[in-house]
């Protein structure tokens, strides 16, 4: 439990004052609602936490939908100064590049509901493997899966499985620079090999979607959205390879530099040195690799939903990364200048104007993707310019565990989550009840109160919301 | 008790009890074998693992992800320890029984052990050690 004196800036942001060895403040983004959870456990000391790292810059952030997490907390921003700052695996997370997928159709509610809604879920949980060891059927060489690790989406794209503008329309273009297989070890590498082109477990999912309500119509046109049509969510990460990379970092950083007395967690090595670039590197190219993977389930959602829609039509809308460190030009003290971000269950929200944006987004921001928990609204947000100014560009990333697994497997039965979802009219289709039960609606934050709060606060502005009518999980 | 799980937010968390550090670290490891499944796990499959740490914490960290990592790269899932023995210089050597994952019904997935809130301690009763999993 959290009893310090929080700072009020406003209604839905909140700073800990720097204190002992924080070198910078710790800024919350939430409202009083949220924070109460907050409070709960240890996200406020993982803010703080972090705050002491070296070469930290003018915040310890926490985006709306922050819990505890490792290291970071989940929903934790910081940048860093290239110069005496650090990079470590524990504000990136294990699942690295865990991200999502926004898939438009052609498609109405009625077009899917007359070819059998049921039907066609099992058909794409046929065709896309997901579930505990359940990788694809594709046997990778080892050149070609160095070529994944180094080209990401854009591998797949040049193999057969999508089209240019999947990649376009992608952060980085599915594929960030600077990674070299080389600095992937065989045993992430092993771990990789059959998993490629596959959704996992956990939290990750696949969801069919319908537009159902916007909030700028100007902008939700110029992203291709409109009331009533049928969207596709992909979220899924870099699986075993990225948990490995993940893993063996940790180990090499303990072995050459030791951890922060504060928190084991938080090992690092500056961003300049051997260690902090290979870390870089292999990170890269695991997040390629996630890129990768959510391109061959993009492509195998096409040919599966080809069978019942002859002229379907499925287009990108954007994929966003929710668990990576990034390179990019921020204002410090009033001069713009390149830093590394790390980002740890948290959206890049770029505002209008930036270069890396693709060109038809450039005029409005981008697209920030936020999953809802299954059952739940999701939400189409666009990038702010205030968000450059007050989260290094970041927002939410979903909704946020309020309770434990173990609670939710003692006290709700996955038969019932499945029931009470069909009610509602959504269907699901998943590895186990079990599994369901962990990741039933009632043990997330309620969204709609994340990004009410990323709108009111600039983070991060309404667009669109998509409610589900299909979940498949593994 | 071989091990119990405790409340955490995100992930999940558990202590396994031994009364040496080798039994205390095997039943760690069914612990991990429950997140993913609650099946009844046969021994088909034999191998043995040798594994290496530099303090107790960390061979414990390795020891574990040892079964994440059979688990990715040959789906195999973890049944019986057997002849679990732990030298002086942090040698973990062990027979491992178990079978194909993809014949049991499985919950969730384990992304990776971490380091979080993570002990080894030893006590009148023998050992304890606790360990959150990322999932």
């Amino acid at each position: 439990m959290f009893n310090m004196e929080l700072k009020k800036i406003s209604e839905v942001e909140w700073e800990i004052p720097k204190e002992g060895k924080m070198n910078v403040p710790g800024r919350i983004f939430a409202s009083e609602r949220l924070l109460i959870d907050m409070k709960k456990d240890d996200t406020f000391k993982q803010i703080m936490n972090v705050a002491k790292l070296p070469g930290i810059l003018k915040a310890s952030i926490a985006c709306p939908d922050a819990h505890m997490g490792y290291g970071f907390c989940i929903g934790g921003v910081a940048a860093f100064d290239t110069l005496n700052g650090i990079i470590s695996p524990g504000g990136v997370g294990f699942d690295i590049n865990c991200s999502v997928r926004l898939l438009k159709t052609n498609l109405t509610f009625s077009d899917i509901e007359k070819a059998g809604k049921k039907e066609i879920l099992h058909s794409l949980f046929r065709s896309i493997p997901s579930g505990v060891g359940r990788g694809s059927e594709l046997k990778l060489t080892k050149k070609e899966l160095d070529d994944v690790l180094r080209d990401g989406a854009q591998w797949a794209v040049c193999a057969g499985y999508g089209m240019k503008d999947d990649y376009i329309y992608t952060e980085e273009e599915g594929k960030i620079k600077g990674a070299n297989p080389l600095d992937v070890s065989q045993r992430a590498k092993s771990r990789g090999m059959p998993q490629l082109g596959s959704l996992g477990a956990g939290n990750h999912f696949l969801e069919l979607q319908v537009v159902d309500e916007i909030y700028d119509s100007k902008i939700a046109k110029i992203f291709g959205l409109t009331k009533g049509q049928v969207c596709i969510m992909v979220h899924c990460g870099s699986r075993g390879l990225g948990h490995q990379v993940a893993s063996d970092y940790i180990r090499l950083m303990e072995e050459k530099y030791s951890w922060p007395e504060y928190d084991r967690e938080l090992v690092n090595a500056p961003i300049k040195s051997e260690l902090g670039k290979k870390y870089f590197s292999a990170m890269a190219c695991a997040a390629n690799f996630a890129f990768a993977n959510k391109q061959m389930i993009t492509h195998w959602i096409r040919e599966d939903l080809k069978h019942y829609f002859p002229n379907i039509k499925i287009e990108v809308v954007y994929d966003v990364c929710h668990n990576i460190a990034k390179f990019e030009k921020h204002l410090i003290d009033g001069s713009e200048r390149e830093v590394l971000v790390m980002r740890k269950g948290a959206t890049r929200s770029f505002g209008p104007g930036r270069i890396e944006l693709p060109e038809k987004y450039r005029e409005v921001g981008q697209p920030v993707i936020i999953p809802g928990s299954m059952g739940t609204a999701s939400y189409v947000l666009s990038g702010t310019k205030k968000a450059e100014e007050i989260s290094f560009a970041s927002t939410a990333h979903g909704a946020g565990r309020v309770s434990s697994r173990t609670s939710a497997r003692n006290n709700i039965r996955g038969e019932d989550v499945k029931l009470s979802l069909e009610k509602k009219g959504i269907d699901v289709l998943a590895g186990s009840f079990k599994g369901l039960s962990e990741e039933a609606p009632e043990v997330y934050k309620d969204i709609d109160e994340v990004v009410r709060v990323s709108h009111e606060a600039g983070i991060g502005n309404l667009v669109a919301k998509l409610k589900p009518i299909a979940v498949m999980k593994g | 008790m071989k091990y119990k799980f405790l409340e955490h937010t995100a992930d999940m968390k558990f202590q396994a009890f031994g009364k040496s550090l080798a039994e205390c670290f095997s039943n760690a490891s069914y612990a991990v074998v429950e997140i993913i499944t609650k099946d009844k796990v046969k021994p088909i499959i034999k191998k043995k693992i040798i594994i290496k740490g530099k303090d107790n914490e960390s061979l414990l960290y390795n020891f574990l992800e040892e079964f994440l990592f059979l688990l990715d790269t040959e789906n195999f899932i973890l049944s019986k320890i057997e002849n679990i023995k732990i030298d002086k210089e942090l040698e973990l050597t062990a027979n491992v029984n178990g079978d194909n994952v993809k014949k049991y019904k499985t919950i969730t997935d384990i992304k990776a052990i971490t380091y979080n809130d993570m002990f080894v301690l030893e006590d009148k009763k023998g050992y304890k050690c606790q360990v959150v999993v990322d999932v």
